[in-house]
This record gives structure tokens, sequence and C-alpha cells, in this order.
């Protein structure tokens, strides 16, 4: 059963509901502190581990993920990857601009439920029939947002309140199908939609840089990862690198995500492919057809999740192969050689 | 000089976008009018891209809205929600969108075919930043192939707000006044929206295109303007440069 954390729960209120969708994460600010007070490490350890032990502890089956980055840019695909091989179930998803996350989740059929921005597509590279399938044939319970108004419901998670007042979604089946509320303003008397604070159980990022105590930096845009960061109780962060502590003191003006946010830190090179890494190496447009194409024959998509995923032990053997060093330094050159 | 639709399209879009605006584009053919716009017509048009990317210098066409091309010589790497607060606050004059249903009104359906929400017949992916957009940006465009199926007043879901039921209705909704569609540049015609009724009016016919062939592929009555003209064909330097700058590879212009 998915719990509905909705206006409808509660009686005290002069609200009703303007959407008919269900809020699949409690908004309330004060269980946020209470959690955060407990469960947030303030002590300054290392936390690197790997991306088995990483998904096994903090991943539980029915937890609620919110993935950094841009759906095929800056994504921690190692640990997508191992959710699949450890089976993960029932998971719940902000569906935030995902692409080749949510394809790689809906392979597994690893959710059950979704706030679905932008879901199923790849943007211009097409529609992910797995994904499709997950709404089309009933397996996934959705309530409707923009983009925007998920990136609003991580920022008022991140500023520690349980919603936030905005101005899209009206008048639309957006709103309808949506969770906001309608809701006046009490200084100009005019319309807004309140838009519930979303905790995540898990946030997952890809960043460029990371030391041991998972003190983050990101290079180029930021996405809504610096919200997603504050808003999680759990955060697992992938880096391209470990650097010393030293570096990140050095340039503490790059630092986004400061460590008592972090709860683990893998290192894993070329941890955002098949997805572009700003800086460091594009995408790969060859190996994201092949999964498109697979998924047009229930055989073919079995065939590659076995070659890619459960066959392999970990991201590293994943890498060798779709062509090793050799491939990754060509999609290395056409990020960084764009004008020769 | 020889033209297909979607380059007679593009160029017709990119004379719409004046120097010192900025615009939020997406993927595809309005990436493909703000670069042509920016290299012909406008160098300081300022582009925005949702995911965070700032006044690029496009080397080019992203594949992807958050892609390192989005922000490639950039003015700013930032955040979506930084290009959303610009678009909430007013700062944005342009956008573009497109999806799978438009009713006479400009409302667009980029969610999902069928009649049950719960077992959609087709799911597409939803606004994405669409609905923000067309909620926030004062003037909304849409490129679009032109057939019945796709302008059709049976739309499935209002996934982003056109002029919902007509004049009044997005300020009755509580949507920021003076914002909303503004042109509709299809394979056919140029269209605009009525003042008074916030419909759908042909303002501009493509060479050899009539307006039997026009109604034919609306599946929802026209409104027409009164001094309808006929559409300006690409320019052969837009042509030029569209093809040897903007999009060498052919991805959007090749897809006619």
């Amino acid at each position: 059963m998915v719990k509905d954390y909705g206006l409808k729960q509660l009686k005290n209120t002069k609200y009703s509901p303007t959407g008919s969708g269900m809020v699949f994460c409690d908004p309330d600010a004060d269980k946020a502190r209470e959690y955060f007070q407990k469960q947030k490490p303030r002590k300054m350890t290392d936390k690197t581990t790997t991306i088995k032990e990483a998904v096994s502890n903090q991943i539980n089956d029915g937890d609620y993920l919110g993935v950094g980055g841009f759906g095929s840019n800056r994504i921690p695909t190692a640990v997508l990857h191992e959710i699949l091989r450890q089976g993960k179930k029932n998971l719940g998803l902000s569906g935030h601009t995902m692409t080749h996350d949510f394809q790689i989740l809906s392979a597994g059929e690893c959710f059950d439920r979704c706030d679905a921005a932008y879901v199923v597509g790849l943007e211009a590279r097409g529609l992910s029939k797995s994904a499709r399938k997950m709404f089309e044939e009933g397996k996934v319970k959705a309530t409707e947002w923009t983009n925007a108004s998920l990136a609003w419901r991580y920022k008022a998670a991140a500023m520690g309140v349980s919603f936030l007042p905005v101005r899209c979604m009206k008048g639309t089946n957006t709103e309808d199908y949506s969770a906001g509320v309608e809701m006046e303003c009490p200084f100009t008397g005019k319309k807004y939609l309140a838009v519930p604070a979303l905790f995540p159980d898990a946030g997952i990022i890809h960043v460029h840089r990371a030391d041991v105590y998972g003190n983050s930096q990101i290079d180029g845009i930021t996405v809504s990862d610096n919200d997603l960061a504050r808003a999680s109780k759990k955060l697992i962060i992938t880096t391209e690198q470990l650097v010393p502590n030293e570096y990140i003191r050095r340039h503490p003006d790059k630092t986004s995500i400061p460590y008592y946010l972090v709860d683990t830190v893998i290192e894993v090179p070329f941890g955002s492919y098949p997805g572009n890494m700003p800086y460091k190496y594009f995408s790969d447009e060859e190996h994201l057809k092949e999964w498109l194409n697979a998924e047009t024959n229930p055989e073919t998509l079995k065939a590659l999740l076995n070659r890619f995923i459960y066959s392999v032990s970990d991201f590293q053997e994943y890498l060798s192969k779709i062509g090793g060093t050799k491939r990754l330094a060509e999609l290395r050159q056409q990020e960084v050689l764009v004008e020769k | 000089m020889e033209y297909n639709q979607m380059e007679l399209m593009i160029s017709l879009a990119s004379r719409y976008l004046e120097d010192d605006s900025v615009v939020v584009v997406g993927t595809g053919a309005p990436c493909a009018a703000a670069m042509l716009a920016q290299r012909l017509y406008s160098p300081k048009l300022m582009i925005l891209f949702e995911a965070g990317g700032m006044g690029p210098m496009l080397p080019s066409m992203p594949i992807s809205v958050g892609d390192s091309r989005t922000f490639y010589k950039g003015l700013a790497a930032s955040s979506m929600l930084d290009i959303m607060e610009a678009c909430q606050r007013g700062m944005v004059d342009y956008t573009f969108l497109g999806g799978a249903q438009i009713d006479r009104y400009g409302n667009i359906n980029s969610t999902m075919i069928g009649s049950e929400y719960s077992s959609p017949k087709v799911r597409f992916p939803g606004s994405g930043g669409a609905n923000d957009l067309a909620s926030f940006c004062w003037k909304t465009m849409m490129i679009t192939p032109q057939d019945p199926q796709r302008f059709t007043d049976n739309i499935d879901f209002i996934t982003s707000p056109g002029y919902l039921t007509g004049l009044g209705a997005r300020e009755e909704a509580g949507l920021p006044p003076g914002s909303g569609p503004y042109k509709v540049i299809t394979n056919l015609c140029i269209i605009g929206f009525d003042e008074e009724t916030k419909q759908m009016k042909v303002e501009s016919m493509h060479p050899g295109v009539s307006k039997v062939k026009v109604e034919k592929n609306t599946g929802f009555p026209l409104l027409w303007a009164d001094n309808l003209i006929e559409s300006e064909p690409p320019r052969p330097n837009e042509l030029k440069i569209l093809r040897e700058e903007v999009d060498p590879y052919l991805y959007v212009i090749g897809r006619d």
C-alpha cells in the first residue's frame, strides 16, 4: 500500500486539495528536523565505501529516491545499476527530468510510485519503452508536477519549511493530477499553488570531486542538486575522483555540498557514463541508442540487461564491456575538443 | 533556393527573436531558431536552458537541455531554479514549446493520450519544464507540423497552459497577467491569437498553401486575419547559416 501524506489526511485545515494526486513523502518540517537532529552525521569521519555496501546499507525496499543531475547528464549510474543487481523493489522516484536513469530503474521494475515532471523520454533521442510500460500497464502510481515545482519542493525541504507557494501549473490538468493546494496570498490576495516540501529517503548525486568526508564540488550547472542534497534524509555521493581535504580547503568557493549533508562517498571514475559529465566526457549516444533499440523487444532488453548489468560484478566491468579506455578517450575528446 | 518545411519553420521563427531579449529554448527546432537568430539578427540574444545553462556560444546543437553544450563558453553555469525563478520574476521574453496535441486556445498536451490517467494509452514525458515556461514567460511560441490530430479541441490532457478557456482565463486561474501564447509556426502558416477571444487566428500563409489546406489540417474552426499575408520564404543567408553552421549534421533540418 502506498501511503498518502496529502492534505486529505488532515482534518483541521481550511483548505481543500486542488490536485487529486498523492503526496508520497511526509512534508512535515518538524519530523524532518527530528530526523536531521538524530540521524544526520555531524562527525567529520571517513565516509568512503563501495557501491555494493552503499546500496545495501543506505537504500531499502520502499525508499523514495531523488536522483541528481539531469537524466543523461552527471548521473550516478553505478548506484542505479547496483539497485537493479540487488533487486531493490517498491521504490518511489522523484521524476525531476529523469531520462536514462529512469530507463534503468524501469527496466528493473524497481519502483511503484513516482512524482512525474519529466519521465519516460530521453529528450530528442526518443521514448523509453520500458518506462512507458510502467505507466501504460498501471504499474506505477503517479502524481503530476513540473520541473520547477519539483525543484521548489526540494527547495522547501532544504529551507526547512513544509511548503512553498508557486505560480506554475495553475489552470491545467497538470494541476488537477498534482497534489498542490490552491491558496491565497495573505499580503496581495492573489492565487498561488502551495506545493509540499519533498524530503526523499535517499538522494544520490554524482559530483566531480569530493574528499573522504563528503565535501563535494560540482563543475558546470548544478541543476537542482544543491537543494536535493539538503532535502535528502540520506545522501549518497559518487565522485569522479577523491581529493585530499587540503584541496577542498584551497577551493572552498567550489564546495556546494558540505560533509554534514553526506552519509556515504564512493569514488567512481567515469561514473556518469553513458551520461555526459561536464568538462570530462560527453554522453555515449551510440550506447544510449543501443538501449532504446533493445527495449523494443523483451528478449533483446533481457540480453542487454544481462550483458551490461546483471552479469557484471561492478561498474568498472561495465566500462570494460562498452569499449573500455579506448571508448572513454573518444568521449573525452568529444567533450573537451569541441572546436579541435 | 530550394528549402524544406523544417528550414522554413526555423527561419520564420528566428525572425521573431529580437536583439537584447531573453529566450528559454529546448533542443531541436527551437534551439536551431535561436542559434540562427543569434548569428544573423540578434547577436546579443540571451539564450537560456532550463537546467541552468546561460548565454552559451553554442558550438553545435545540444542533445539534452542539460548537456555541457548548453553552457559552452557561457556567461554562467547556473541552476534550474535560477532559470525558472527568472521566468517567474518576469525576466524572460520568449520560450518555445511543442506537444502531441494543441487546442484552439494554445493549450498543449505533452503528458498522455487516452482517457484514463492511471493507465494511459500512450504515456509521454509530461511537463518537464514546459508548464513552468508556458506559465511564466511573456510570449510562448510553438514550432510544429500541422495536422487535424495534433490541432484538436479534443485534447486528452492540458499539460501546459495556453489561454485555457479564453480571454481572462489565465488571470482567473492565477497565472501572471500579460503572459501567454504568441505565435504558432507550422509547416503551413503562422498563427497568432485573436485579442478578443484568445483563439487561434491565421496571420500569414506559407507560399503555395491554400486556406482549404490549412482548414483540412486543423481539427477546429480557425479565425483569419483581415490582412492575411504570405510568409516570406527562407532567405539565402538563413539557409546557408542553418545548413553550414547551425545544423551541419542535419539533426533537425534533415527531419523533414
